[in-house]
């Protein structure tokens, strides 16, 4: 059965993007389809923000490339409950490869946002950071406070990766913020922020 | 069998960064050249979407990414091409085929003949390679035709080029 416990969890996704995008300003960050895009746009649209708006299941794959392609920057993955489970395999990947460089972090409310607020399965039996741990990445670990989040803020930004963590986030509606639906651009825009004018 | 050394020539020559690639006996020498290349990373995947997801954050981050796979894989990718198409990233992959050639497993057809509109629906260039000897160059054509012409195109390899599997039977 789905609980409704989401409804009640104390974090709340838009005050964590904004932590973690402030965290440091050089952190190479690919937000997962869709309802971290919004939060992460809310917290301030870069071009150092890669905002995937379809490619579900792709977020920590696309983050990999770029880590294994950056090893000197740090790169964070933001995704949700729902792409991460559609792409879970690729949490092996990155446990073989184990990029020192590389942080996963999964806003779980045990909910598919976009389409109708309906239970993953998270909300009943799955347990995400169990299963990378099964998966090979052992730096694995669940987030359900403000003060927990603060504890492991610097290990998340700066820490010897591969790392992962589950944020559990309160299941609510919220506005959408919209970055860029232009992919072109929004490949331009990084690629120049990070490489210079010749990669364009 | 020396066309696989004529590909990874090829990578050698574009400046390939990455390689992304499911276990298949026929890129088995061109895997294993890879993996001993420490010029290279060598990325294996659980399922071919990861690699085009892969291929995409290489670009991002200035690194030249290539797939390597079987043409039962391209079903897996279809969804996740839609990155490629729609960011215009440069993307190849080099696909061994099933489905032609003394294929002894029916359920490789469905896939291995449909291969290459697949790919063409999905919003690639595809180009097919039989003989041997014209492996390599076309390997380098299809290198540049993505990472300097910045298309997504794919190289198949005719089934003619691996060894028939028959399980002993």
């Amino acid at each position: 059965m789905m609980s409704d416990r989401a409804k009640d969890f104390p974090l709340r996704r838009r005050d964590v993007a904004k932590t973690l995008l402030n965290a440091r300003d050089d952190t190479l960050i690919v937000t997962g389809l869709g309802s971290t895009n919004w939060d992460f746009t809310a917290a301030g649209d870069s071009a150092r923000i890669f905002p995937l708006w379809g490619a579900m299941g792709g977020a920590v794959t696309m983050g990999l490339g770029l880590a294994l392609a950056q090893p000197d920057k740090r790169v964070m993955v933001a995704t949700g409950d729902g792409e991460m489970l559609m792409g879970i395999g690729s949490l092996a990947t990155v446990a073989v490869q184990a990029p020192k460089n590389l942080t996963i972090c999964v806003f779980d409310n045990e909910r598919y946002g976009e389409t109708g607020m309906q239970a993953t399965h998270t909300a009943s039996v799955a347990d995400l950071t169990l299963t990378a741990q099964g998966l090979g990445i052992a730096d694995a670990g669940t987030i359900r406070t403000e003060d927990e989040l603060t504890l492991a803020l610097d290990h998340m930004t700066a820490g010897d990766g591969p790392v992962f963590r589950v944020i559990k986030v309160r299941a609510e509606p919220l506005d959408f913020i919209l970055p860029s639906k232009d992919g072109v651009h929004l490949k331009n825009r990084f690629r120049q922020a990070l490489l210079g004018d010749d990669a364009l | 069998m020396e066309w696989p050394n004529d590909i990874y020539a090829a990578f050698k020559e574009a400046g390939v960064d990455q390689v992304a690639y499911v276990p298949d006996a026929g890129h088995k020498v061109l895997i294993n050249a890879c993996i001993a290349d420490n010029d290279m990373k060598a990325v294996s995947l659980t399922s071919e979407e990861e690699g085009v997801a892969l291929t995409a954050g290489a670009w991002l981050g200035g690194d030249k990414c290539v797939m390597l796979m079987q043409s039962s894989g391209v079903g897996n990718c279809i969804n996740m091409l839609s990155l490629i198409e729609t960011c215009r990233f440069p993307f190849v992959a080099f696909i061994t085929m099933r489905g032609q050639w003394h294929e002894f497993n029916p359920w490789q057809m469905p896939m291995g003949t449909t291969t290459k509109q697949t790919l063409e629906l999905a919003g690639l260039l595809v180009e097919e390679v039989e003989d041997p000897d014209d492996v390599g160059p076309q390997a380098a054509a299809i290198l540049h035709k993505a990472f300097v012409g910045q298309q997504s195109a794919a190289l198949l390899l005719h089934q003619r080029l691996v060894p028939v599997k028959t399980f002993g039977k």
